[in-house]
């Protein structure tokens, strides 16, 4: 595999031909805030959270769909860029109904922690106090739909590593939501395998084992990385 | 010899009694007299019917008792040039006959003799770009797909037309289908495609309907030499025709756009190498082949080549479907063509909801796709709808930012939330309740949900507001009902 050079932030780094900026930014030890992004699920570059300013780039890029190339001089945060992200932060924000204090996820929640990384304590966008369903009809789980930011890494994790696609994406823009199977309550999905995948991964208090209260979710995002490593290595066959 | 008819059976004509027409003008001079045809130009007349008298000259009339006699002479024909309208409104759009009488399929016959790199470089010599209103140089987009590596390529003809106040890809539709699968068939034979696809939304059945018909007759002909075109039907979403979204519903999935790279040249349909073009720039190529791409570039300006087909409607008498040089003025458009009074018109509004107004000041800006994005606007496809003063700006900016709101596909998160707060915080310049922070808001986030949606569709959902603001500050600043303290 070949190396290519490039630079971010000022810093000269080394990153592998076929890695993404994403993957350079982090692999040099620096950060830029990402919600859809999961590594181990296909990237989708919907949260544009990662947004780089690439020199010669007429537009900004994502950086976790955007590869890598020699030379390249990437920048992480621009006042411009660091504005942009922290009014998509509040949008965010305003488009569902986010309580923290009432959350299985509040301590835990990626949303949370990266309006703590952009400074972000209030929305300055009206919020739009969506009416949302909570859906409690598995057994074992159960999704707040006011607590969901489209990230689509249930969808993508249920059909990419446990392949069953019980989850898509219905309806269309603010009227997007995730649904089960049909759109059937999760409960009458029979494809479901019950695997709890899709609350490992959940960024937000949305999907969440019916035994948590709040504050007590403790997702494990870093799982359908594992899965795939393991898969790809054949881990299971050498035992 | 007597007189013989044409009446134009199109979705517009149709809705305002042509069926009472035909059948009016069948009774007086026979069935066989009377030929159905596509646009006849001046829709907001409509019904149209042209009398084709033995003497060679050519009537038009309008309404369904065929009341009102139009004046062929109106700078409204006269200055119209017909290249991809060339057929329509003469060649009956059903008959496969009629349109071959007429030269249908010639230059595809012609360029089958041709290599394909020599048709590429008669389309990059003629200088068209791509009518969708990317404006993209066509040759260059074919020649990426011919030199992939890949074994086979497809053909896609994006005719999910959806802008409000856009009819110009339905009136080819429905008016010269022979002409887009021509077009498809010499891009195929170019790029070295096996398949090709026209994806259609669904609020188009009459356009459906005379495609499925000339595709049936085409094969049926064997004039497509076994290039396979099937018809996908949308089901009617505007993002649809965002070209990756376009690409992922014709696969069976949700219309939804990925990021680019990788362009569609590269990796489109099932992963093929895709050429997609619009219906306008393929309907251009079989005029291009057969007179030459030297011929097509002597039309029009500098960087904007050959003709452009533009749905004219709004606040003028003349409302229709017009095909001009590039570079004609907005102003001959309008005051000439569409027949408004001096000093009548507040602004054009082109491009629809990713387009801009253009204010009545500058209308000698030459319609071609740099002076329109110079002033905040674009050629867009070709909706080209007519202010006047009753059209307060803050309001009509909000009518394409709602319906950005109501077709956003939701995936990215500036489209989806960014332009629900863009509408709510121009009712309130509506409603005359902004304050002066609303203004600041207003201007930060059109530039975020520019600068950062995924697809076209957010990046220019701001630009109705961007450019009104920039040419009708004051009616904003006006809507502004707390004064600034200073």
């Amino acid at each position: 595999m070949t190396t290519l050079q490039l630079q971010i932030n000022g810093r000269a780094v080394s990153a592998a031909g076929d890695a993404t900026v994403l993957e350079a930014i982090r692999s040099a030890g620096l950060q830029v805030p990402t919600l859809c992004h999961l590594d181990g699920l296909t990237p989708v570059g919907a949260c544009r959270l990662c947004l780089v300013v690439i020199e010669g780039h007429p537009k900004l890029e994502p950086a976790c769909v955007t590869a890598v190339a020699d030379g390249m001089v990437v920048h992480t945060h621009t006042p411009e860029l660091d504005t942009y992200r922290r009014m998509a932060v509040e949008l965010f924000f305003a488009e569902g109904n986010h309580v923290c204090a009432v959350c299985v996820a509040n301590g835990a929640c990626e949303l949370q922690a990266v309006a703590v990384e952009v400074g972000m304590d209030h929305s300055r966008f009206p919020y739009q106090y969506p009416r949302r369903q909570v859906d409690a009809s598995h057994p074992l789980f159960s999704l707040d739909h006011h607590r969901c930011i489209l990230c689509t890494r249930c969808v993508r994790v249920c059909d990419e590593i446990e392949a069953v696609h019980v989850w898509d994406v219905g309806y269309r823009g603010s009227s997007c939501s995730i649904i089960a199977g049909l759109d059937q309550p999760w409960g009458e999905v029979a494809a479901c395998t019950n695997c709890g995948k899709c609350v490992d991964v959940c960024p937000t208090g949305a999907l969440f084992r019916k035994e948590d209260g709040s504050g007590e979710k403790q997702p494990h995002p870093e799982r359908a990385h594992q899965l795939v490593e393991a898969r790809t290595e054949h881990h299971w066959h050498n035992q | 010899m007597g007189v013989s008819w044409r009446c134009c059976d199109a979705t517009a004509c149709r809705a305002a009694g042509a069926a009472a027409l035909r059948q009016r003008l069948e009774a007086e001079v026979g069935a066989d007299r009377v030929k159905p045809v596509g646009c006849l130009r001046l829709c907001g007349m409509g019904p149209l019917a042209a009398a084709d008298h033995a003497d060679g000259s050519t009537e038009l009339v309008a309404g369904v008792a065929g009341e009102r006699r139009l004046d062929l002479a109106h700078p409204f024909f006269l200055l119209q040039r017909s290249v991809v309208l060339e057929r329509c409104g003469l060649v009956n759009p059903d008959s496969i006959d009629d349109a071959i009488a007429q030269g249908a399929y010639a230059a595809l016959d012609r360029c089958r003799q041709l290599a394909p790199q020599a048709v590429i470089e008669q389309v990059a010599r003629s200088g068209l770009r791509g009518r969708g209103g990317a404006g993209y140089p066509t040759g260059r987009k074919w020649q990426l797909v011919a030199a992939q590596a890949s074994p086979t390529r497809a053909v896609v003809c994006n005719a999910d037309e959806g802008d409000p106040g856009a009819f110009m890809d339905r009136a080819v539709l429905e008016g010269d289908p022979h002409r887009l699968l021509e077009g498809m068939a010499i891009a195929a034979h170019a790029v070295g495609a096996a398949e090709a696809f026209i994806y259609v939304r669904a609020e188009y059945p009459l356009a459906i309907e005379r495609l499925r018909t000339a595709i049936g007759a085409a094969e049926a002909r064997g004039v497509l030499a076994g290039l396979p075109i099937q018809l996908r039907i949308g089901a009617g979403a505007y993002v649809c025709g965002e070209e990756t979204a376009l690409l992922h519903s014709i696969e069976g999935g949700r219309g939804t756009p990925r990021p680019r790279p990788p362009y569609p040249a590269v990796s489109g349909l099932w992963g093929l190498p895709t050429l997609i073009n619009n219906v306008e720039t393929f309907a251009a190529v079989p005029a291009i082949l057969r007179e030459g791409g030297d011929w097509y570039a002597a039309m029009g300006t500098a960087t904007s080549k050959g003709t452009k087909v533009f749905a004219l409607s709004g606040a003028i008498p003349h409302t229709g479907l017009i095909e001009v040089e590039m570079g004609t003025s907005l102003r001959t458009i309008v005051e000439a063509m569409g027949q408004s009074p001096p000093g009548q018109v507040k602004a054009v509004q082109t491009g629809g909801p990713s387009g801009g107004c253009v204010p009545a000041a500058l209308l000698d800006t030459p319609v071609d796709y740099e002076s329109l994005q110079s002033l905040g606007s674009i050629m867009g496809s070709g909706g080209m709808v007519v202010i006047d003063g009753a059209m307060a700006m803050p309001e009509l900016a909000r009518y394409f930012m709602r319906f950005c709101v109501d077709e956003s596909c939701g995936k990215c998160l500036p489209c989806r939330a960014g332009t629900v707060q863009l509408a709510q915080l121009l009712d309130r310049f509506v409603e005359r309740r902004a304050t002066a922070a609303d203004l600041v808001q207003l201007e930060q986030l059109c530039g975020m949900v520019k600068a950062t949606s995924l697809c076209g569709l957010g990046q220019s959902a701001p630009n109705p507001v961007l450019s009104t603001l920039r040419f009708f500050r004051a009616e904003y600043e006006a809507a502004i009902s707390a004064p600034v303290v200073p």
